[in-house]
């Protein structure tokens, strides 16, 4: 009867399970905050009194480890469709090692940018450098939260219940993993394209 | 067999699709749940849903109060407000409202009554009420993240409301915070630690919010019985449904904008600063620009007021057809313009910024998209009125407040065609024209299909009915009310009184308008009492109103098939399937005037039409 609840009673939907869904809307959500804040960048650009700086090259470092990242956490997924326990939490917690990687670099790079008298507030600040560290800084925090939810993935898979019959959280992870490298790339292209 | 199931333990708010749902013999031996976990810490939506109606009714008091405080000083200008010091404390000096202190009431009256009231006491109480319940789910999606999208608000609402009592007073640049007034706590004492309040308060409303926007939305569309094809779902659904869209697309974007103004009022940025001197000193920061802020704002700004308003025009289709026995006139209609309401609340944002100074080209633009509104609202309009007409009209209360709901958004929608004119807008900016256009389509409107709601769902929500008589004093008392405190609104407006000035008798062009301001003021004051009948005859109810049936209204939809108090789960046995839409009332042949959505064709070969046969 259980069952039946869950096959027979529903109007036929999306196929996608309801939490993926939850998470999908979510991903949307934050994409829309980036949406605003990158159009209020142009919007902002285009008044003027905007200086013009280089974009440290450092940044195509941590883009390339952020991608990185997003192969391993695919690796993950793979191997937890073959039950391979050991390789999905090897690279699991790789993931996690490339994401603070990142992290690190983009910490790093906000320091050159201070270097380079690119400021975040105060008198000798322009909104040209105050919008980039409010792009990496709220992409950085979104990131936080894919580490967290890589460590609760890892917990679970030691708990066993990753495997190629419960697909639904590591599934999830690597969504949400790749959705937040896609939104970095995206902010990295727009970065250089409007620099 | 239920008991061979491992998974059972798991049945709790869990997970709708996958989720195993109560069956019998599960349901019976269901242990007790604590008070806690019953009343407080629930993930049950219809706890859910009351949690929101009774913090919005809270909300509203609060609302209504600040109203009152800056109506009598419009009201009687001249007048000494001394007996008001126990109340209000320092801020009356010398028998006289502090001006900027009027300023705050303005504010929290607006940030109150469309944020905590409008969004979250209608969309929270109806949309978690009545999404599962007219869909035919166990609950929602996630019943946890439903319950944090409360606490988030609880804890939202006790930060805005700890702001009131600040020592430099709460928020005052207005309910749309522009900077730099909002961001200089030099410019007004409201902008120090009240307007770091506010902001700290509107994120964690945000995040309330989104997670029960994901909510709403991953219910309607995962969760559906059996049968219930989005063709099939009730009006209010689709209107929750929309509104859920519409805030998981705008929130985001007020979030952003409240992001920078943090930064830029404690972090030094300069986001929305330039070039300013304040008291004759000049401020370090350059480069800002304050008229980005009112894009972002009104970005979320103008949708935020269909979020408002789409909830109560969902509830309002389902009571006047409810009520006028008819089935609702143009129900495909009703979808389509619903949904382009929807899409074109995200291109017209400009049009509260035809004063800025933007290309004029551009205003023109916007101008365009805002009239095209007329369309899809006058389609309702008309569709409502369609369905009233020759219908066989049964005057309950909430059918009396609808119908209230359409009058006053005629009303007001009628001069919505005015003010999108960016000629006309320019003469009539910032006065009280604007106030009295979106106090009756956006503010009365919403709170008519709040009341409508409230007063045709309290059977299901309660297992009582609300008392009639006081209902229909309620009623006309407020609908009275509100043309005689917004009427003469809009002459004062077109004489050219401006929003949000503590007094006019300095300028003679408007004192003449002392009488009619003191009329508005008795008029608000008035109406405002009248809603503790309402308060009283609610809470009443509650405890002792006279008990409910199942079906009190002879209703279609599928709220109606759970018992009197539909316990966690809602339906005690397996969840009905659905055959056909929700409005089939006074169906030609049929043997009632109303056939539930439950009903397979095959018991009404009477009434089936041609091509229904083929379903039978």
């Amino acid at each position: 009867m259980l069952a039946n609840e869950a096959l027979n009673t529903k109007e036929p939907a999306t196929g996608i399970h309801p939490t993926r869904f939850l998470l999908m809307l979510m991903m949307v959500s934050i994409f829309m905050i980036f949406a605003a804040y990158t159009s209020a960048y142009i919007v902002r650009r285009n008044e003027g009194n905007w200086l013009e700086f280089n974009l440290p090259p450092g940044f195509l470092y941590t883009t390339v480890v952020l991608l990185l990242s997003s192969a391993t956490v695919q690796w993950a997924w793979v191997a937890a469709r073959r039950d391979d326990l050991k390789q999905v939490r090897l690279a699991l917690l790789l993931t996690f090692g490339l994401g603070m990687a990142f992290l690190i670099g983009q910490w790093l790079l906000w320091g050159q940018l201070v270097e380079g008298r690119i400021f975040f507030a105060g008198t000798d600040s322009n909104p040209s450098g105050s919008f980039l560290y409010v792009l990496t800084g709220v992409h950085g925090f979104h990131l936080i939260t894919g580490l967290i939810f890589l460590l609760v993935v890892v917990w679970k898979s030691f708990k066993y219940q990753v495997h190629s019959r419960e697909m639904l959280s590591i599934g999830n992870v690597t969504i949400y993993w790749h959705f937040l490298g896609v939104l970095w790339l995206y902010l990295y292209l727009f970065l250089l394209l409007n620099h | 067999m239920a008991a061979n199931f491992p998974t059972q333990k798991q049945v709790q708010g869990g997970i709708g699709a996958t989720e195993p749902g109560h069956d019998h013999a599960h349901h019976d031996e269901h242990h007790e749940q604590s008070f806690l976990q019953k009343y407080v810490f629930s993930t049950d939506h219809k706890v859910i849903a009351k949690q929101f109606l009774i913090s919005g009714i809270f909300w509203a008091v609060i609302g209504g109060t600040l109203s009152s405080l800056f109506r009598l000083q419009l009201g009687w200008p001249e007048a000494t407000l001394e007996w008001l010091t126990p109340f209000l404390g320092k801020w009356i000096e010398a028998g006289k409202l502090n001006p900027e202190f009027y300023l705050a009431l303005v504010t929290m009256h607006g940030t109150i009554m469309v944020f905590f009231v409008l969004t979250a006491g209608l969309s929270g109480t109806f949309s978690n009420f009545l999404i599962p319940l007219q869909i035919g789910a166990r609950d929602m999606a996630s019943g946890f993240m439903n319950m944090l999208s409360y606490w988030f608000f609880f804890v939202s609402s006790v930060i805005m409301f700890a702001s009131l009592f600040i020592e430099t007073g709460p928020a005052a640049a207005g309910w749309t915070i522009y900077p730099p007034l909002s961001a200089l706590p030099q410019a007004i004492s409201g902008s120090g630690a009240g307007q770091t309040l506010w902001l700290v308060s509107m994120a964690l409303f945000i995040v309330s919010q989104l997670l029960g926007g994901v909510n709403y939305i991953t219910t309607v569309i995962n969760l559906r019985t059996q049968g219930m094809s989005m063709s099939k779902l009730p009006l209010t659904i689709w209107a929750f449904f929309l509104t859920a869209i519409l805030g998981l697309l705008a929130f985001p974007v007020l979030f952003s904008a409240a992001l920078l103004l943090i930064f830029d009022r404690s972090f030094g940025t300069s986001f929305f600063l330039s070039d300013i001197y304040i008291a004759g000193q000049a401020l370090p920061n350059t480069g800002g620009s304050p008229i980005l802020f009112q894009h972002l704002f009104w970005f979320l700004g103008h949708p935020e007021v269909y979020i408002v308003i789409m909830p109560a025009m969902g509830m309002v289709s389902e009571i006047l057809a409810t009520n006028a026995r008819k089935p609702i006139f143009g129900y495909r209609a009703m979808i389509g313009s619903l949904l382009g309401i929807s899409l074109l609340s995200f291109i017209v944002w400009a049009h509260h910024m035809f004063v800025t100074g933007m290309n004029p080209f551009l205003g023109s633009v916007f101008m365009f998209l805002t009239l095209i509104i007329a369309v899809p609202s006058a389609v309702k309009v008309f569709n409502w009125l369609a369905t009233l007409w020759r219908g066989n009209i049964r005057f309950t209360t909430a059918m009396l407040f609808s119908i209230g709901f359409v009058s006053l958004f005629i009303a007001g929608g009628l001069t919505g065609i005015v003010l999108g004119n960016a000629a006309l807008d320019i003469q009539l900016h910032n006065t009280y024209f604007v106030v009295a256009h979106f106090h009756l389509v956006m503010g009365s409107s919403a709170f008519f299909g709040l009341w409508a709601g409230v007063y045709h769902w309290f059977p299901k929500m309660f297992g009582r009915m609300m008392d009639e008589k006081l209902g229909y004093i309620h009623f006309w008392l407020t609908f009275i009310g509100v043309y005689l405190v917004f009427l003469p609104m809009h002459y004062v407006g077109i004489a050219g009184f401006p929003r949000r000035y503590y007094a006019w008798t300095g300028f003679d062009t408007f004192s003449q308008f002392a009488d009619l301001n003191k009329f508005i003021s008795i008029a608000a004051i008035v109406a405002f009492i009248g809603q503790f009948i309402f308060i009283f005859n609610f809470f009443y109810s509650i405890w002792r109103g006279r008990r409910a049936t199942e079906n009190p209204w002879n209703s279609t939809t599928l709220e109606w098939t759970t018992p009197v108090v539909p316990g966690h789960g809602n339906w005690p046995g397996d969840i009905p399937a659905v055959h056909r839409w929700p409005y089939d009332y006074s169906k030609p042949g049929a043997e009632e005037d109303f056939i539930p959505q439950t009903v397979p064709y095959s018991q009404t070969q009477s009434s089936n039409l041609p091509y229904e046969k083929e379903m039978e």
